[in-house]
């Protein structure tokens, strides 16, 4: 009780003083009302039906009853399309795409799926140690890359090198990073798949789970202060968003009003986890509301529901300062990692169902062919072009030159330390003295 | 990347020192970091503060009193939990939101200084401080830099038993890429937090909540708003040609009383106040070694894998030939903290405890063992 009374007199003081800043929003002044009673006499009369009372956080009605609000809705969240199954817009109000952006997007699309299947397939070659390939997804990365713009800050997970390809990082650049070789923007830190670029604006994708959720509100609270026309945007999975850090970061992207958009791209699976035993909420969008955040469910696999979702969710959480949750429900068709074999936890026909019946990429083919954007020359002569420059791009990055010995000790500290330093030197000085001993594509 | 900006009027948060009747002035540890914090946050504007009950409760124990004042609730933080002063329990499961975002902050180009309201609580955390923030610049090839601190008491205090007494000096400076920091006086509370806060890497500073209401003297020189000090460097507290004795934090102080009492027996103890967990001073300590050919080493924290013992592997990588005996390491007890005061007091090297380490050390013959 003295607590609430030393604080109140504080907050009394200081009423009658202007503080020497000018803030954007006068948070300290609202902190603390809710905690100071009201004046009894203004209590409504026992009899009132409509009674409330103020405990800390705001009034709150009475109700005699005993009610335990349901575990679930009797109805799940409806999700938002534009596109039906054919391709056939399924109403006239969304924001029309132009012949550019979308044969852009289509096109940014099919790379995504060919780069993940030659890859993949060189993994399997042993020609790279690892790769996750991001088909079925297609459609939430390139879209939702296509609604951003180059200053918003991107906070990927690990199945998102479609903003990247967007955003112009080329396929010979992915090469080099999977094949960790001296043009590795990375020099050679990391396995496969973990790009990054400031220059695009994405952050290094790391392999824990979730930990870039927190981030991506911090840099968002970071653009806010600098009054940035930008906000950030996080991606990750089902099974991130059974992580603390997701909870954490929601809450605190609501209280601190961050402009971040949280894209959960809900695949279905977590490894070999189904959704059924991830969570027993309806899915990731109702979790939203629990932390004050304002969100959507959308059609994962419906690239103009994202580009339309994406924009809106931008101009809104810039705009009004706030966090907003969309839940992409897709499928994800391959499997989790080439570490991973998923026909021993999943039908092989399911697989097959989605990856052909409900492949994002043929969907949103079907609309640009019917507004005469595309064709089957264009499909068949974009393909064949992909494919080349991917083998080119594997057969070129395989023969570089691995990174120079001097990538094991920097960047650890912004300057190097002495011991670090040192430990260079005798590595150089034993490989000069004892060269056989050192396989030749290291360089001293 | 040391800034030097003079500033003739600022204004401290609140009075930052005493002025005695001779120019000798003297500031607590507390009002040392307050000044800290509140010069450096005036140089740099991309220097913001987080952390539970930093701001309207003027800091959780009274570190940033006045910066939310001064400097507004877009600079001072206070983290969602802060109504909720009474529920300890929950500052712990809420630690882990708050460091991830700090650290998302300083990867867009803030500097924040994150209180952890103690190292305890940083496990919470811990995933942020190593993964999101000491291994980005390396992760990302220097694409990626972290330019936060992270601050707050670490080690016993008084009576707050096994979760809120554990010292976390050995477990960040084993890792690379983060800067471990640990200030004695008031001198040091001062450089070397204006020092973490304009460090491009992550920085861990370790204070320490008994040193916080210590008084020091300080000279006009560190009183001044460009004064720093380096990281790297440890300090010779007090100059001896017997037996080297390191310490950090609150152990310095009972490392020069023990150097007093040996004083008394004809024993000249050399205190090093190490300052700088990572990079570890090894030169000053190997240098110091080499003249009195004797080591103690004295910390507060567990034993095993302890600063000590990696004190102890430099010098015999270093000074092997120089060491007359065997190096003497004075750690806390290989046992979660107890509470009661009596056992409490048992768990924690004592002055007594340094005292004997350095006679064994210089051959005098003493019992092994603490009495009681």
């Amino acid at each position: 009780m003295w607590i609430s009374k030393t604080i109140f007199n504080h907050f009394k003081s200081r009423l009658n003083f202007t503080p020497n800043y000018a803030p954007l929003s006068l948070l300290s002044p609202r902190r603390f009302a809710s905690t100071i009673a009201q004046n009894p006499s203004t209590f409504n009369s026992i009899h009132d039906a409509n009674q409330v009372i103020d405990f800390p956080g705001g009034t709150v009605k009475f109700i005699p009853e005993m009610r335990f609000i349901s575990e679930t809705s009797p109805k799940r969240i409806p999700c938002y399309r534009v596109l039906d199954d054919d391709g056939q817009p399924l109403a006239n109000n969304f924001v029309q795409v132009s012949e550019e952006v979308a044969v852009r997007m289509y096109s940014n699309m099919v790379t995504l799926q060919i780069m993940d299947t030659i890859f993949y397939e060189a993994q399997r070659q042993g020609r790279i140690s690892f790769y996750a390939t991001t088909i079925g997804e297609e459609a939430i990365n390139i879209a939702s890359a296509a609604a951003l713009t180059r200053e918003d800050v991107i906070f990927p997970q690990y199945r998102e090198p479609g903003p990247l390809l967007w955003r112009g990082f080329t396929l010979q650049e992915i090469a080099h990073q999977c094949f960790s070789n001296k043009y590795d923007n990375g020099k050679g830190r990391q396995m496969p798949i973990h790009y990054g670029s400031n220059k695009h604006n994405y952050f290094t994708v790391a392999s824990t789970v979730a930990t870039q959720v927190p981030h991506a509100v911090g840099a968002a609270y970071s653009l806010k202060m600098d009054k940035k026309d930008a906000c950030s945007i996080t991606y990750f999975g089902d099974g991130g968003s059974s992580e603390g850090d997701f909870h954490a970061a929601l809450n605190f992207a609501a209280v601190m009003e961050a402009p971040v958009i949280f894209l959960c791209r809900n695949n279905g699976w977590a490894i070999s986890t189904p959704t059924s035993d991830q969570f027993r909420s309806d899915g990731v969008v109702v979790k939203g509301q629990a932390y004050g955040v304002r969100s959507i469910r959308v059609d994962g696999n419906d690239a103009l529901a994202i580009y339309n979702a994406v924009q809106a969710a931008r101009e809104m959480a810039i705009s009004e300062e706030r966090p907003v949750l969309i839940e992409a429900l897709t499928y994800r068709v391959g499997h989790h990692s080439t570490s991973d074999d998923s026909t021993k936890y999943r039908p092989a026909n399911e697989i097959e169902w989605w990856r052909l019946a409900r492949d994002p990429v043929a969907r949103f083919r079907k609309w640009i062919e019917r507004n005469g954007w595309w064709n089957d020359m264009a499909e068949s002569e974009l393909r064949n072009s992909l494919r080349q420059q991917l083998l080119h791009s594997i057969q070129v990055a395989e023969n570089i030159e691995k990174p120079p010995i001097e990538d094991i000790f920097n960047d650890v500290y912004d300057v190097p330390p002495s011991n670090l330093r040192e430990q260079e030197q005798w590595v150089k000085d034993t490989i000069k003295k004892h060269p056989l001993d050192y396989p030749e594509n290291i360089s001293a | 990347m040391l800034r030097a900006i003079r500033h003739k009027n600022i204004l401290p948060a609140f009075s930052a020192f005493r002025a005695f009747s001779s120019s000798a002035k003297e500031m607590t540890v507390r009002e040392a970091l307050n000044s800290a914090l509140d010069e450096e946050m005036s140089a740099d504007p991309k220097v913001f503060l987080m952390g539970e009950e930093v701001g309207e409760y003027q800091g959780a124990y009274k570190i940033t009193k006045g910066l939310l004042d001064k400097y507004g609730p877009e600079r001072v933080l206070d983290t969602p939990i802060t109504e909720e002063m009474a529920l300890i329990c929950l500052l712990n499961i809420l630690q882990a939101g708050f460091t991830g975002i700090g650290v998302g902050a300083a990867y867009y180009g803030l500097r924040p200084v994150v209180e952890f309201m103690t190292f305890n609580f940083s496990m919470q955390a811990i995933d942020h401080i190593i993964n999101s923030a000491a291994k980005s610049n390396y992760m990302s090839a220097g694409q990626i830099s972290v330019p936060i601190v992270f601050r707050g008491p670490n080690g016993a205090a008084a009576g707050v038993g096994a979760q809120h007494s554990q010292c976390y000096a050995a477990w960040y400076a084993s890792c690379p890429g983060l800067k471990v920091l640990s200030p004695y006086s008031s001198e040091d509370a001062r450089g070397l937090l204006k020092a973490a806060i304009r460090d491009p890497d992550p920085v861990v500073f370790l204070e320490n909540e008994l040193l916080y209401g210590e008084s020091f003297p300080v000279s006009a020189e560190v009183l001044d708003s460009s004064f720093c000090l380096p990281i790297g460097k440890a300090k010779i507290e007090r100059e001896g040609k017997d037996v080297t004795i390191t310490a950090f934090s609150k152990m310095v102080g009972y490392a020069l009383k023990a150097a007093e009492i040996l004083a008394k027996e004809g024993i000249s103890a050399e205190v090093i106040n190490l300052r700088s967990i990572r990079p570890l001073d090894r030169s000053t300590i190997n240098a110091s070694v080499r003249k009195t050919n004797r080591l103690v080493t004295v910390e507060e924290g567990f034993p095993q894998h302890g600063v000590g013992a990696e004190i102890c592997t430099s010098v015999i990588e270093e000074s092997f030939g120089y060491l007359d005996a065997p190096v003497e390491r004075i750690a806390g007890a290989d046992v979660p903290m107890p509470y009661a005061a009596n056992l409490e007091r048992m768990a924690v090297p004592q002055v007594e405890d340094i005292v004997r380490a350095a006679k064994r050390a210089c051959y005098r013959s003493v019992p092994l063992a603490a009495t009681a």
